[in-house]
């Protein structure tokens, strides 16, 4: 079973369905974000899961798995800095009472 | 002595039995994040799915890996996302409604998702080795400062304007209309 990539991905695929059903499903901005990351952790399971068995990727998907790490640290702190900018103005944290742009 | 190949009384392979471990946890945790009422709540199951997953890089074989998942995600996005959490709830925000009103189509639909990419993974052919390729901090490091010395300056870049950007809206307005 773990010398298999087929588990490893079934498991990065279970991770991504469940950070996309929070993201849709949830009323608070800030979890949403919390599921964006669970989405982006599931992607770097799969970056590395094809770099441990894939012979032409070994090594490289350690070091994309890396990169993606640092993109997904710079995602946080700017869009935790937008949710804290609009909560300023707004006082609520829930995305569905962000309402002024539908008129 | 050393220990045996295989788990007593389970029959299963040592490595296997750490990846169903973390695995379930890992997934375990990952619900709690999406479905908890109190969202502190969720963001300390969430550093337990990340811990999982930590576990999972090293059964992998990438243990440079799961090191910086433990420093980055664990030590510094967890505690930036707690902050965040701290700083932006109010008294009344969990007792309210949790999900959005299409939470039943959201949920249909990802499990759709989920059972595609399930499927997607086991009639696809990947062409693997039958072994994990072990990943030595050496030969990362070779990686790393060598074939991948621009992405890795670039990166270093997209982080200090992520620093930039976020102290920029992060900012309290001086002008006094943004009071509080």
């Amino acid at each position: 079973m773990s010398d298999s990539l087929d588990s490893y991905l079934i498991l990065a695929g279970l991770l991504f369905a469940i950070g996309a059903f929070g993201f849709l499903a949830r009323r608070n901005a800030i979890s949403m974000l919390m599921s964006i990351e669970l989405m982006l952790n599931a992607v770097n399971l799969v970056i590395v899961a094809f770099g441990a068995f894939i012979e032409k990727l070994a090594g490289q998907g350690s070091v994309i798995a890396l990169m993606v790490m640092a993109v997904a640290a710079a995602e946080a702190t700017v869009g935790l800095a937008i949710v804290i900018a609009i909560y300023r103005n707004k006082k609520t944290p829930l995305v569905d009472e962000y309402d002024s742009m539908r008129q | 002595m050393g220990i045996s190949d295989s788990v007593p009384l389970l029959g299963l392979k040592w490595d296997d039995l750490l990846l169903l471990g973390l695995g379930g946890i890992m997934v375990g945790a990952g619900l709690l994040v999406v479905t908890m009422r109190d969202i502190i709540r969720c963001g300390l199951a969430m550093i337990v799915c990340f811990g999982a997953l930590a576990g999972i890089y090293v059964v992998l074989g990438a243990p440079l890996v799961a090191a910086a998942q433990v420093l980055v995600y664990i030590g510094a996005i967890s505690v930036l996302i707690l902050f965040a959490i701290m700083l932006t709830q109010t008294k009344a925000a969990p007792t309210r409604l949790v999900f959005q009103t299409q939470a039943v189509p959201a949920a249909i639909a990802t499990a759709i998702l989920g059972i595609v990419i399930v499927l997607g993974v086991g009639a696809t052919d990947w062409g693997e080795v039958a072994h994990r390729i072990r990943t030595g901090t050496a030969g990362l490091a070779r990686l790393l400062f060598d074939q991948y010395v621009l992405p890795f300056e670039v990166v270093s870049v997209l982080l200090l304007a992520a620093v930039i950007g976020g102290v920029f809206l992060a900012r309290r307005d001086d002008r006094g209309e943004g009071e509080d």
